[in-house]
């Protein structure tokens, strides 16, 4: 019990600390610079204690159940005893077909742990309110949580066979560019910005940890280099995945509507 | 009563669709790929009871709290007229919420391990301290200058994809002369930048100067801030770790 009461101390100290600033800047602006009033005071300071203690339950449950066992996990599938069967691995070279289940496993946390992110709840949430429900939230959170496990995996597989980051992110890069000629204008912002919501409190800690695990197992990698860039990956390739879903979804309105007519 | 209920439960449910994928994937790994009991049930249950309030709480809060405020923000801000003024809070937000930024933080201090370790720095207690402060400061700076880009988009109206594809044919040309340690913590700290609480606020900045602006589009041009906030940090810090080197 007093374990509790002292993390949910700490974990209140360090969403306070990283509120603080923003509700500094806002409150600055709003009193010096535009004056008026504040819209319904009392249920905007309601909502921002609501959205403190919200987060800091959710970090508390995190750090209480999920990151320890996901990064042991995380650990354990990059052990080379868990991989070959033997400790004594320095004799073999790596090959990356041996790397079955941490592909598997970076897949799975990709997906898993996007859904529950809360910044890409948000998005989600003001899309399908301004788009009028043109743009479905869930569909939309499921093509951002499918992006990031591919590109998570791809990230694995890069750290495995110790090919440059750059080649990736530039091919990725140039994917985007050609798809944003063809896809509906509409979701072209939201597919970018969707890049960036990804990797934040849930998803980030663990590819830190999967990706150090990995570069730190595997002979010749450096955790400096391969280990940084998993992050990488998760923001590129939801670009490439909401931008497809968008071209999927049109196409197929496309085919009902001609079925329809004709 | 009814009412109080259902908007209490609601969030709970949705929470609970959020995180069951995770919940399943862990049991799948520790129970049939790794074969290993669960350490500490209880602590698991408690855990995620805590994270399915948390979500609930902080979708509710979003609702009442800060998307109303962010709207209301960029329509006092397109009402009083300053392009000055509205800049200024652009470039406050972006900066003041990322340099106290803990996954920022987090990142700068494992970056100058690993570069001292590496020799790209010295490996002193100061060294090391300076590097990591210097990052925060130019991540810090990079998004204070992105919102400012991404409001200033907005204003003028520019398409994004032409935004965005100069910024990644200056990242790639960057990258060619960038020193190698620096390209994975580059392209790392775009992501991490945008914090949870972050993202809400610069979202709903942008629809409400997107809707109060006359001829814009909330859907085609209110989102695009966080594009601009998760590029730029990539350009600024190669030219940082470009800088330190040199």
């Amino acid at each position: 019990m007093q374990e509790m009461a002292s993390l949910f101390a700490q974990t209140f100290l360090d969403t306070l600390f990283d509120v603080m600033p923003l509700i500094i800047v806002l409150a600055l602006f709003q009193f010096l610079v535009l004056r008026g009033p504040l819209i319904e005071t009392f249920r905007v300071m309601r909502g921002f204690i609501y959205v403190i203690l919200g987060l800091v339950l959710f970090l508390m449950g995190l750090r209480e159940a999920i990151f320890p066992l996901g990064e042991v996990m995380a650990r354990q599938l990059t052990d080379p005893e868990f991989i070959y069967g033997t400790a004594d691995y320095l004799v073999r070279a790596t090959h990356w077909q041996d790397y079955g289940w941490v592909y598997i496993f970076a897949f799975a946390i990709g997906v898993s742990t996007t859904l529950a992110e809360p910044a890409l709840i948000a998005i989600g949430m003001k899309a399908e309110q301004v788009s009028g429900g043109a743009i479905n939230a869930w569909g939309l959170r499921m093509a951002v949580a499918i992006g990031v496990a591919v590109g998570v995996t791809i990230g694995c597989y890069r750290i495995v066979t110790g090919t440059d980051l750059w080649l990736y992110i530039i091919a990725a890069y140039v994917i985007v560019i050609i798809q944003t000629q063809l896809s509906p204008r509409m979701i072209i912002p939201l597919a970018y910005d969707s890049g960036g919501v990804t990797t934040s409190t849930v998803t980030v800690p663990l590819l830190a940890a999967l990706g150090l695990g990995l570069a730190s197992s595997i002979p010749g990698r450096s955790p400096l280099i391969d280990g940084f860039g998993l992050i990488a990956f998760a923001s590129v390739f939801p670009i490439i995945s909401v931008l497809a879903y968008a071209q999927i979804s049109e196409r197929l309105e496309k085919r009902s509507r001609l079925e329809k007519e004709g | 009563m009814l009412g109080t209920l259902r908007d209490a439960f609601g969030p709970l449910v949705e929470a609970a669709r959020d995180i069951a994928a995770i919940l399943v994937v862990i049991a799948f790994f520790q129970i049939i790929v790794l074969q290993q009991p669960f350490p500490d049930l209880g602590k698991m249950v408690v855990g995620m009871s805590l994270v399915l309030l948390g979500l609930a709480f902080f979708v509710r809060g979003l609702e009442i709290g800060l998307f109303p405020v962010g709207d209301a923000m960029a329509h006092a801000f397109v009402r009083k007229g300053s392009a000055f003024w509205l800049l200024l809070f652009a470039f406050a937000l972006g900066f003041c919420t990322t340099v106290a930024e803990p996954a920022l933080i987090a990142v700068a201090g494992k970056a100058a391990e690993a570069a001292a370790q590496d020799g790209m720095i010295q490996a002193g207690h100061e060294a090391m301290q300076d590097y990591a402060l210097g990052l925060r400061l130019t991540v810090a700076l990079s998004v204070g200058c992105a919102i400012v880009l991404g409001v200033l988009r907005i204003i003028f109206n520019w398409p994004l994809h032409w935004c965005m594809m100069t910024g990644y044919v200056l990242v790639v040309a960057t990258t060619y002369i960038a020193p190698h340690e620096i390209i994975g913590i580059a392209y790392d700290s775009g992501g991490v930048t945008t914090s949870t609480i972050t993202v809400p606020m610069v979202t709903a900045l942008g629809i409400g100067l997107a809707s109060s602006i006359r001829g814009r589009n909330p859907v085609l041009d209110g989102f695009g801030l966080i594009a601009f906030a998760s590029l730029l940090p990539i350009l600024f810090v190669m030219v940082y770790g470009i800088w330190v080197t040199a």
